[in-house]
């Protein structure tokens, strides 16, 4: 596989750019649900025009109605969600839920996927429980109860958390919190009795819950996968957790570096436009060089997920931690080149470093990564 | 995809076949590496084995044409064998200034007959050549060069100075800028073709910090460089003071092999083995470290592939080279820091035995070149800010 997009990827690439330019624009979403206070920190009838596009069920099988496409596509239109900080529970319904159901029974397809193709369903996933991504320590417990399971326990960061459908949870049906067996999935709907929100706004404007699962009654065929045996299918709802956040954020690096270059541009101080300070553009070109780099690694990952290849979870690690120092070099860049204006609300550049931090934590930092790659290279 | 299959399983067979196990190790110093010449010697058997099978398959410049001297590989192909050999471990065959350096040039610029005659001896490693670009007054403003080519007819008589010409003294052919006009600053200037053995031509070995001496001054007293030889085989390539863009092209190339976009070894992670060679416990700092590096040299790994095939395709920025060359470079110093950190006091010896006559600190300090030869990363970052982020001024 040659590492650029084929002439189809490179067809949707143009349509989701135009798409989120136009719909997905932040005075348009990001703003306003903003200023509002809006209690989803996104709009659904835009989910429903991603519907319309197709974008939904991207990753949902053609035989369960979607399109039946890979991470590359995913990844498209993730990077135009960041380029343009268009709040949307696209990474967390049709990359990760999605990801999970496709390993669900054929009654848990066809309960939730109609939904999320259509855009009238919304989903979130929830792994954390503490305030740093460590997936390996699992504490919620799932015991049986009659023919279902009966699930306590807390988790955190669960993004979209009270305004999804359904949730997926990782929970321990066996084994100790730090066990890598014993781990099962659940589809959790949202009106699950003993399920409770405590909902929050994040850094970046959008909604994260403090989940309590106090007793949660559930169904046999709420099981996602195999009891005891969900480890597998939560590493990939995990590696393509990583890689989409990945894909948004290179959106993220690029939308602020764009921002910043075109600032240099016109600005003017001692007489001269100061993106003829060659300290500047030494540090412009240098974050142009991280960001390509991060860019590169991204749609690698994205390739060998999609070929199911040995590396792919290295890959997808190194991914998440490469974006995190470029997206985070790229807005922290931003706004010193912005000078005091980018200090202000008015001027977007702040935006792009309120997302970036909340995407570096998303599924695992840049320091967590570069852990997990030595543990995966055996040092 | 089902004939790029049955070419890897192929050319996976004709590695196995023809590639020696001696040649399957990492190039540890220049020992191991072939460059061929004139003078050339091979290190040992399974060198000249794996050399000449590679020749007669056209595996030393497996993209080229047949005609001259390669395998007229498609970049699918290419890419397939690249990685095979990577898989293996396989060293290059043979290595030359005129694979990556001139044979593009004369792909993009020569004539015909031009084509047949050089990159035919450049493919069989016959000639070994060497670039004689820089000058003492010219380095990274290379267009202020002064060497000078007197018309003479049918020939001109060459006088200058050239400095860190890299293997000057071993070289059998030197590609070189010479000034044919001195009233046009970036149209003066001729891309010439002649032999180091030409009366006239002196050079003086420059030692390193490394403790090697790789490059000399290169002195031109009254060389007479002929202005062809042969029918349709001019001795310059390109047209008369037309050779900067001859130049720029070539550079483009220099800065792609130096960045290590197609190294495997450049890419890889290194702290799964240093930390082996460290008895397997290192400072948790530097394991930090380590990761870091990891992390940032496998995406590198990543965007030297995509480099590569977008190159091939013509979809990459011509500036993109500049860009490789920064990144791929600044790696690459940062790799031999980490390699000298978790070394210890190992790292630091300068001629032992057990250490192969110090190669981990001579590595080192020949890395810090790595940021100048080919344009310093000072340069790249200009030619970055105003190509392709188009940034405005001087
Ligand atoms: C929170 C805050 C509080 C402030 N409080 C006050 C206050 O109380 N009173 C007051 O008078 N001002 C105040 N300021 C303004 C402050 O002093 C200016 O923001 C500052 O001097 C930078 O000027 P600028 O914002 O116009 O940026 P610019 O001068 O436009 O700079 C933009 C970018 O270009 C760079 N740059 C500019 N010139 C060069 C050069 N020659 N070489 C290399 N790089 C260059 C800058 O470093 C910066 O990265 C405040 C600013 C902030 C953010
Ligand atoms: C290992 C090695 C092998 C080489 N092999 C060859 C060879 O085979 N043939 C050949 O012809 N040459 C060769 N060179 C020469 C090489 O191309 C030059 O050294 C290089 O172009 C830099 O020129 P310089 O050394 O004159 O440095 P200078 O141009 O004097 O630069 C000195 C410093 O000033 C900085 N600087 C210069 N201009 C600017 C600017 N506009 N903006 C910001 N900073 C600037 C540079 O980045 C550098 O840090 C080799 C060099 C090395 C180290």
């Amino acid at each position: 596989m040659p590492l650029y997009h084929t002439d189809d990827q490179a067809m949707l690439a143009e349509t989701a750019q135009q798409f989120m330019g136009e719909e997905g624009a932040i005075a348009k979403q990001l703003r306003k649900w903003r200023d509002q206070g809006c209690k989803d920190g996104f709009g659904h009838d835009l989910w429903k025009q991603m519907a319309e596009m197709g974008f939904t069920g991207l990753l949902v099988p053609e035989t369960d109605g979607g399109l039946g496409m890979g991470h590359v596509e995913a990844g498209i239109v993730l990077e135009e969600i960041g380029r343009n900080l268009t709040p949307s529970p696209f990474l967390t319904s049709s990359v990760m839920a999605a990801t999970a159901l496709a390993s669900a029974s054929d009654e848990a397809r066809g309960r939730w996927l109609p939904g999320l193709v259509s855009g009238e369903s919304v989903f979130a996933v929830a792994i954390d429980e503490g305030a740093k991504h460590r997936p390996e320590r699992i504490a919620t417990r799932a015991e049986r109860s009659g023919n279902g399971f009966k699930l306590s326990g807390k988790k955190d960061f669960v993004v979209h958390g009270a305004s999804a459908d359904m949730i997926v949870v990782a929970a321990r049906t066996s084994g100790a919190d730090n066990d890598e067996g014993g781990v099962t999935l659940f589809a959790v709907p949202k009106d699950a009795a003993g399920l409770g929100h405590n909902s929050v706004r994040l850094v970046d404007s959008s909604m994260a819950s403090h989940l309590t699962l106090d007793g949660v009654e559930l169904d046999g065929d709420a099981v996602i996968g195999e009891v005891d045996g969900g480890r597998e299918v939560l590493g990939r709802v995990l590696d393509a957790g990583r890689v989409g956040a990945a894909a948004e954020g290179v959106g993220v690096a690029r939308g602020a570096m764009d921002r910043t270059v075109e600032y240099l541009k016109q600005r003017k101080q001692f007489g001269r436009l100061i993106g003829e300070f060659q300290a500047l553009q030494h540090r412009a070109a240098h974050l142009y060089s991280e960001v390509e780099i991060a860019r590169a690694v991204v749609i690698k990952a994205q390739q060998l997920l999609d070929a199911g290849a040995e590396n792919a979870s290295l890959m997808a690690s190194v991914a998440k931690a490469k974006v995190g120092k470029a997206a985070g070099l790229a807005v922290k860049e931003g706004v010193q080149m912005h000078g005091g204006i980018g200090m202000t609300d008015e001027y977007d550049i702040g935006l792009y470093m309120k997302r970036d931090r909340a995407l570096a934590e998303f599924m695992g930092d840049v320091y967590y990564h570069a852990d997990r790659v030595a543990r995966l290279s055996g040092y | 995809m089902a004939d790029l299959d049955a070419f890897r399983a192929e050319t996976r067979a004709w590695l196995e076949a023809n590639c020696p196990p001696e040649m399957r190790q990492p190039v540890r110093d220049d020992d191991d590496v072939y460059w061929g010449g004139r003078n050339a010697t091979f290190k040992n058997d399974a060198q000249r084995a794996w050399f000449e099978a590679c020749r007669d398959k056209g595996y030393t410049v497996p993209a080229w044409p047949k005609e001259y001297g390669g395998a007229g590989l498609t970049p699918p192909e290419a890419k397939v064998l690249r990685e095979e050999m990577a898989r293996i471990g396989a060293r290059p065959p043979l290595s030359s200034f005129g694979i990556w350096m001139l044979g593009p040039a004369l792909l993009h610029f020569g004539t015909e007959q031009q084509k047949l005659h050089f990159l035919n001896q450049i493919a069989r490693g016959e000639i070994r050549w060497c670039q004689g670009y820089s000058e003492p007054g010219s380095g990274s403003d290379l267009v202020s060069l002064q060497t000078f080519g007197e018309d003479k007819g049918d020939h001109w008589i060459v006088n200058g100075q050239k400095i860190w010409t890299s293997y000057a003294d071993k070289a059998d052919w030197i590609f070189c800028l010479v000034r044919t006009d001195k009233a046009n600053k970036y149209q003066g200037i001729t891309f010439m073709l002649f032999d180091m053995e030409s009366t006239g031509v002196a050079t003086k070995p420059i030692l390193l910090i490394s403790g090697n001496s790789p490059f000399c001054e290169t002195f031109f007293d009254d060389v007479k460089v002929p202005k062809s030889y042969g029918d349709g085989i001019p001795a310059y390539v390109g047209e008369i003071n037309r050779g900067w863009d001859v130049a720029k092209y070539l550079l483009g190339h220099e800065r792609e092999m130096i960045s290590g976009a197609d190294s495997s070894e450049r890419g890889a992670g290194i702290g799964a083995t240093l930390t082996r060679q460290a008895g397997g416990e290192l400072d948790p700092v530097l394991r930090a470290e380590l990761a870091m590096f990891d992390v940032d040299a496998l995406a590198f790994s990543a965007m030297g592939e995509k480099f590569l095939d977008e190159v091939k395709v013509g979809k990459a920025h011509p500036a993109y080279s500049n860009m490789m060359k920064y990144a791929g470079t600044e790696l690459n110093k940062r790799r031999h820091e980490l390699v000298m950190s978790a070394g210890g006091s190992t790292a630091l010896e300068w001629d032992s035995e057990e250490t192969r006559g110090g190669a981990a600190p001579r590595a080192w300090l020949r890395t810090k070149a790595n940021s100048i030869e080919g344009g310093t990363s000072e340069v790249m970052l200009n030619v970055v800010a105003k190509r392709i982020l188009e940034l405005p001024g001087a």
